[in-house]
């Protein structure tokens, strides 16, 4: 464990110290708290997570070190980590690096030692902002730091999609017998996404965030996807675009997270940004339709401005909020009455988190059986 | 779904007796839910067999049946009250018991009353092995994980045998069905083995069922904690994963929240799994636990098995993650759904999340075997701990060595002060890996001394199976504390490193040949404090409302400022024999009375069983170790905060106690009864000169620092003599000698006791009538809160005996007296709020046995029995309200006081709860039931009524079951108690029992009139043809109750033999003739039938009504 002395200091001038973890040198990004107690590694290569400064809640990171299925995608996107209690030594039966060694490969800037309960209570009241992570050699004094953070680009307006999407399509077979084709558009999609088409008989043709309509039709899909992604959904012109064009020819449609994003916007809806955001595995959804609650993954830091408990009137029919936060009353989900298209805010595939979503992709595959009689 | 309109009126059952597996959190889950029910408008109709309960207050319910939790008292309640529920999950294992019995009767469906909370059929689901298996299979089925143990039902011990072989041979668990806590359940390695614990297994399942299973031994164990509503939402409250391996029973484990060493996959099957068990088994509406073991090597999940209500690790996880479990149980049985109730920390968030962890929290069991020498102290599937410490800290190291330290006993924390790594001090590191290999309490020092002797982790875990990464965070300590051992000096840098890692004060001083007091010295001049933070549900996403704190070496303190006076009450610490939740009641009625007088309370306590540990109790929760260090630290932040009006440290027994002059010479003002006037009640020299001034007697006694002094002061005194270390408490090695050779052997016996310790060698009182007083006292005036007079002659403890208030042969003149000399000392010692009296009465001389100037066990007992809150005016009085002050407010009655109680006051008789049945020897033999001046009782029932003979059949029925009234009774006595026998005897033989007895009690009892039919003795084996011993006979079931004092040396055996028997079979065993005097009484009034019940709101209204009159 390295004594390499570090600080992560905020645009707003608070600075907390602590030890280098991971990779020592310099990292800027958006500080964002997530408070998922299982998780790390589905969490450190979520796309979602570019140009974030992750705060882990959860005291003690790493204990189950790394291995090589867990992963969401092809790398760790945090631009930076900040933990307590970083594992000595890594135990799980499926282990085959330690998280420390990880992230120092992958050139993550990292911090540990830090008092994450105050810096978390710090973003919660203050609000998500720049911050930087210095150590080893990058260190120096706090003004110099501090005006290093603030010329560090903002979330807000940030169009990042392309820069963690595939640059070349890619197919997800079927698992078994294969129903439906489904084309995916890559806004920052994570592992478990196609997977769990997959799983349902959905061949998945992954498609780069900058595909065309003609692209998007070329494979003949049953249905269309838009995944989770980074950045600013204000920003997502080309998506929203896409999505147009999609729900012009009324193809089931399905969208997660910065995909319910761009269906808000598509739809004419406006996006804000949230203070702090949600980023945890323990949130309380409400289907608004049946009445239930489920326990859900969140990784969202803007969120779709749409009334709750009314239908409005868009270019496309009528739309509803299908699902809102029990925590804060934020729109969670959209579902289009007059269309075979929805989506939600929350991540249904979890990876991490609880599993109580997952009949969202059947609500899809029943969408685009439904389309077929 | 809103609340259900059709019900206005609950049954709630409690857990009874505190027992091994059934402790104070059902106290907890059970004022909860009452609070809970209460508040939503609902009448509540407690029974609960318990007085030392926060529940059975009367303020908790509208009808308090303090009555014995028996199908049939239930049933009386029912038929008198007609509730249109009952609630049975919230008493733990007797509560569901009794639910189950009720409606197979078909009282319930008689009377109308629903079962909410969970149906008889999710009951058997989840408890009959078979059926929960069938559920394990269809979980499976859904979710693609989860199995079961391979295992086989057993009915027989042929069934036994032929199941090894299935199963592929020893060994094997073997778990009697439907029995608390694992009652009887154990490993077998062999043949023998299964014998003895299958047998017992089989005796003691209500179904004679045992299941035999595949061993999973080292496997890692979890546990989730869920909730479920009306609408099928379901969350995962808490993960707990236990420290200790596969095979160790969870209360006796190590355990720690959240898990620490599962992958999200890993978790997410755990979920799964556990969210598919719970709508199988059909839990409707309420918590449930499930316990998983995982395979290391693989991750093969095996469902251990579910308990379809709330348990120990549902406090637990309350406790761990600030989710009130009962609380929102309750709320869901009648009728609302998880999305309805208000999360109460962050209080603008719904109950319908799972809470997030910031921190970590890790539990330790406490044991009592120094109590019990003959037990077996391995740990197995059955619990044998009697309470538990939780630690919250942000990280496990800290967690971890705060709960070590919480755990209050010495050898508890990891000692680094013997020579640094020393391999010959500190022995072989394969003896002691070997050692450590057998769970046993403190098996955690074991393996830290193996690590300083040079274990290498590998070897750690191979010897123990504990998961590496918790061996790795010892190697943490081990290496941290090397680090403060190799340090030229003590820089602010290790010494927050070493804070960080829990170190106390006392460990580094320890570690650095420093006083304790000069490492905090060192450690304040360099600045280095806890900070405070909260446990809020939510990983700090949301702002917390509720000020429920733990220390840790942090940057940031949560502690706000206020503007009201505070008064710190400390707690009483994990619940052990001497010390259980009696205390923790009086602390909790301090928090109430202090806020309704306008303090700001702020409660400290480590124990995650108790109501005072909830954080609806106080004002302000610090949930901390009871240490000088960590209680002068929450005082110093407290008083940074705002006014501190002091702190009582005479509700929580003797921890609190312990720490008093300390925390004055530290400067903190301490509440009522100076810490100089506790020692002076406690140094018997000093104590001695407070008696002469009053001119009250006490026995003979003197101090011996040599045996042959022991023989001399002994002789001077007189035989029979009581004997005792000079240096303990709660009687802890007391024995009553008769003679010489008796003393040589207690001497030669605790060897070590006369060269380290002096004895202490007092007059033992034969045939004295003990009695118990306790009292108030403001400076000025007594407030005699109650006499009781023990049904047990004096050098049973206190703790042990069963005594009956008002005192059932005590006259005017003697109330008189007492009250005079109560008055006298408590004014000599100075006391200022409460203090406990024991008395004893031989001849007409009134002895001072000792006194003790705080709250004593029989505070609650006497405060129910009395209808007065004594603790909360105990606390009023240390804070400088006065009696009369206090009798104007309507706190204590206007007139009169415990010792002028009206002569149609109730009858209420206490009577001590023994584990015996929980403790086996090495051979798996029962241990002795005798009772002695060493106390050894784990709880306590009450049964009140209008006469002393109802009221003890209650208590008996309360505590053991019910008193037989026909049958056959044994009867076979000490010579000294022969005469005394006489009188019960013959009641017994004359309500028709048969009386079976040994050659000479049968000698006896002919001549004198009475016919009994002799038994062989247990030594003299079976006769030629083939005549059953009594020991045989009580085995077989012919027997109903039994009558055996303790012989003194000869037969001895016999006695031991008979008294095992019949703790295993479940018979009535009197071991006093007392007793036995009270017994018939009770038997007489079971025989005519007047038997009946009533809440404490009737009985209190009776008495208010006979005081004014």
């Amino acid at each position: 464990m390295t004594t390499t002395p570090a600080v992560l200091v905020l645009e707003d001038g608070r600075a907390f110290h602590g030890r280098a973890y991971g990779a020592v040198g310099e990292t800027f990004g958006e500080a964002v708290f997530a408070t998922g107690m299982t998780g790390y590694q589905e969490t450190l290569t979520d796309p979602s997570y570019h140009r974030q400064v992750v705060v882990m809640t959860a005291p003690h990171i790493g204990n189950t070190g790394v291995n090589d299925e867990d992963p969401e995608s092809r790398r760790i996107w945090v631009a930076g980590y900040v933990v307590r209690d970083p594992a000595r030594t890594p135990s799980n039966w499926r282990s085959v690096r330690s998280l420390d060694d990880e992230l120092a490969a992958q050139g993550v800037v990292g911090i540990s030692g830090v008092d994450t309960r105050a810096l978390t209570r710090h973003l919660r009241e203050r609000g998500a902002m720049r911050a930087g992570v210095f150590s080893g050699p990058a260190l120096g004094d706090h003004a110099t730091l501090l005006e290093r953070v603030r010329s560090a680009p903002v979330m807000t307006g940030a169009d990042l999609a392309a820069e963690v999407a595939t640059t070349e399509p890619y197919v997800v077979p079927a698992v078994g017998e294969k129903r439906f084709t489904v084309a995916a558009v890559d806004l920052g999609i994570k592992g478990m996404t196609p997977r769990r088409m997959a799983e349902r008989g959905v061949e998945v043709h992954v498609l780069p965030a900058t595909a065309t309509v003609d692209e998007v039709y070329a494979a003949e899909p049953d249905g269309v996807f838009f995944s989770n992604g980074p950045g600013d959904p204000a920003a997502a012109h080309h998506p929203v675009d896409l999505m147009r064009g999609v729900l012009e020819r009324s193809t089931p449609l399905f969208g997660i997270c910065f995909g319910n994003q761009v269906l808000g916007r598509a739809l004419g809806f406006g996006t804000f940004k949230l203070k702090y955001g949600h980023r945890g595995i323990n949130q309380p959804v409400k289907d608004l339709a049946t009445g239930r609650v489920e326990v859900t993954a969140h990784n969202h830091g803007f969120a779709v401005d749409a009334p709750v408990g009314e239908v409005s009137e868009t270019p496309f029919g009528r739309v509803e909020v299908s699902h809102v936060c029990l925590n804060d009353n934020v729109v969670e989900g959209l579902r289009l009455l007059d269309r075979p298209a929805f989506s939600v805010q929350y991540h249904p595939e979890a990876a991490a988190g609880p599993h109580d979503a997952a009949y969202l992709f059947d609500r899809f595959t029943a969408l685009m059986e439904g389309q077929r009689a | 779904m809103p609340k259900r309109s059709d019900i206005r009126s609950v049954l709630v059952i409690g857990s009874g007796p505190i027992v091994i597996g059934q402790a104070a959190e059902f106290d907890y889950s059970g004022t909860q839910a009452c609070r809970v029910l209460k508040a939503e408008g609902l009448r509540v109709i407690l029974v609960n067999s318990n007085p030392a309960t926060i529940m059975t207050d009367p303020e908790m319910a509208d009808a308090t049946y303090v009555e014995p939790i028996t199908p049939e008292f239930v049933e009386r309640i029912i038929a008198k009250e007609r509730p249109d529920a009952l609630l049975p999950t919230l008493g733990g294992q007797t509560a569901l018991n009794t639910a189950v019995a009720l409606h197979e009767s078909g009282v319930l469906a008689a009377h109308g009353v629903e079962l909410i909370g969970a149906d008889v059929d999710a009951i058997r689901k989840g408890e009959d092995r078979d059926r929960f298996k069938d559920v394990v299979t269809a979980v499976r089925a859904a979710t693609g994980h989860g199995e079961s143990a391979r295992s086989v039902i057993c009915h027989s011990m042929d069934d036994a045998l032929a199941g090894v072989a299935e199963l592929g041979g020893y060994p094997v668990v073997v778990r009697p069905s439907f029995t608390m806590g694992g009652a009887g359940s154990g490993f077998a390695h062999d043949e023998a083995e299964l014998r003895r614990i299958a047998g017992q297994g089989l005796e003691l399942s209500p179904t004679t069922e045992v299941l035999l299973e595949e061993s999973i031994l080292g496997w890692k164990e979890y546990e989730l904690e869920l909730m479920r509503d009306r609408n099928d939402n379901v969350v995962v409250v808490c993960s707990i994963e236990n420290l200790d391996p596969m095979g160790v029973h969870t209360g006796d484990s190590i355990t720690v929240a959240p898990a620490m060493t599962l992958t999200d996959r890993e978790y997410q099957i755990l979920r799964d799994i556990g969210i598919a068990v719970i709508r199988e088994v059909g839990v409707d509406t309420g918590g449930c636990n499930i316990q998983f073991a995982v395979n290391p090597e693989d991750g093969r999940v095996v469902v251990i098995e579910m308990n379809p209500r709330v348990s120990r690790s549902s406090a637990l996880a309350s406790k761990a993650t600030g989710f009130p479990i009962a609380k929102i149980a309750a709320r869901l049985a009648i009728g609302y759904s998880l999305d309805e109730i208000p999360n109460d920390i962050t209080e603008r968030t719904p109950a319908s999340f799972e809470p997030t962890l910031d921190y970590v929290v890790v539990k330790v069991p406490r044991f009592a075997f120094e109590k019990f020498p003959a037990a077996d102290a391995t740990l197995t599937t059955t619990m044998k701990s009697v309470g538990e410490a939780m630690a919250i800290g942000r990280n496990f190291t800290e967690a971890l060595n705060k709960a070590l330290r919480s755990v209050e006993k010495s050898g508890s924390q990891f000692d680094f002060g013997s020579g640094p790594g020393d391999p010959r001090e500190l022995g072989d590191r394969h003896a002691l890996l070997a050692k450590a290999a057998i769970p046993t309490d403190g098996r955690l020092n074991t393996v830290m001394r193996a690590i300083r002797a040079g274990a290498t982790p590998d070897e750690v875990f191979e010897a123990t199976r504990i998961d590496p990464w918790f061996v790795d965070q010892l190697f943490l300590i081990k290496e941290t504390a090397d680090a403060l051992g190799a340090a030229e000096r003590l820089s602010p840098e290790l010494l927050t490193e070493a804070k960080r890692h829990g170190f106390s004060d006392a460990q580094i001083g320890a570690i650095r040949g420093l006083r304790e007091d000069v490492v905090r010295e060192v450690r304040h001049a360099l600045g280095v404090r806890p900070v405070y933070k909260t446990v809020d549900t939510c990983a700090a996403e949301f702002a917390a409302r509720t000020p429920y704190l733990y220390s840790s070496y942090d940057e940031e303190t949560e502690v706000t400022p206020r503007e009201r006076p505070a008064v710190i009450i400390l707690g009483s610490g994990p619940n052990r024999i001497g010390q259980g939740i009696e205390f923790d009641y009086s602390c909790v009625h301090a928090c109430f009375a202090l806020s309704d007088a306008g303090y700001e309370t702020v409660m400290v306590n480590c124990n995650p069983e108790t109501v005072s540990t909830d954080y609806d109790t106080s004002d302000r929760l610090y949930f901390e170790p009871l240490t000088l260090e960590d209680v002068l630290e929450i005082v110093h932040a407290e008083t940074q905060a705002g006014p501190v009006a002091g702190v009582i440290v005479q509700l929580g027994g003797q921890t609190p106690l312990g720490l008093a002059q300390a925390l004055k010479d530290n400067g903190v003002p301490i509440a009522g009864t100076s810490p100089e006037a506790i020692d002076l009640a406690e140094e018997r020299g000093a104590f001695g000169r407070v008696l002469a001034e009053a001119g009250l007697p006490a026995p003979k006694y003197g101090t011996a620092f040599s045996f042959d002094e022991a023989k001399t002061i002994a002789a001077g005194i007189g035989y029979p003599v009581m004997v005792r270390p000079s240096y303990v408490l709660g009687g802890r090695g007391m024995r009553i000698v008769y003679d010489e050779p008796a003393l040589a052997e207690y001497l030669e016996h605790h060897a070590g006791l006369i060269s380290e310790h002096p004895v202490l060698i007092d007059r033992f009182l034969d045939d004295a009538i003990e009695i118990d007083v306790d009292a108030l006292f403001d400076g000025h005036e007594l407030y005699l809160g109650g006499v009781m007079e023990h049904i047990e002659e004096a050098g049973i403890h206190s703790g042990d005996s069963a005594c009956a208030l008002p005192p059932i042969t005590l006259g005017a003149s003697d109330i008189t007296r007492l009250r005079s000399s109560t008055e006298a000392i408590a004014r000599g010692v100075g006391v200022r709020g409460l203090i406990n009296i024991q008395f004893a009465l031989a001849g007409d001389i009134l002895y001072v046995l000792e006194a003790n100037p705080r709250a004593s066990r029989t505070v609650p007992f006497t405060s129910k029995a009395t209808a007065v809150p004594l603790a909360k005016a105990a606390a009023r009085v240390s804070l400088g309200a006065t009696v009369a002050e206090l009798r104007a407010e309507g706190l204590l009655p206007p007139t009169g006081d415990g010792g002028t109680l009206p002569l149609t006051a109730p009858i209420s008789v206490k009577e001590a709860v023994m584990p015996w049945s929980r403790f086996r020897d090495a051979h798996g033999r029962g241990v002795d039931t005798v009772l002695g001046p060493e106390m050894r009782s784990t709880g306590e029932v009450m049964g009140i009524d209008t006469v002393f003979g109802t009221a003890y059949a209650k208590s008996q029925a309360g505590a053991y079951g019910a008193l037989p009234t026909k049958g056959r009774a044994f009867v076979s006595v000490a010579n000294r108690d022969k005469r005394a026998m006489i009188f019960p005897a013959r009641a017994l033989a004359e309500h028709g029992f048969t009386l079976l007895a040994t050659e000479g009690t049968a000698e006896v009892l002919k001549r004198n009139g009475i016919s009994a039919t002799v038994v062989r003795k247990h030594s003299e084996g079976p006769g030629p043809d083939g005549e059953p011993t009594i020991v045989q006979l009580i085995h077989e079931g012919q027997v109903d109750l039994i009558i055996n004092t303790p012989f003194g040396t000869g037969g001895r055996l016999d006695g031991y033999e008979i008294r095992t028997a019949a703790v295993a079979r479940g018979v009535p065993c009197l071991t006093t003739v007392q007793a036995l005097s009270a017994a018939v009484q009770g038997i007489d009034a079971l025989g005519r039938g007047e038997v009946g019940v009533r809440s404490l709101q009737d009985h209190a209204r009776d008495l208010t009504a006979a005081r004014k009159g």
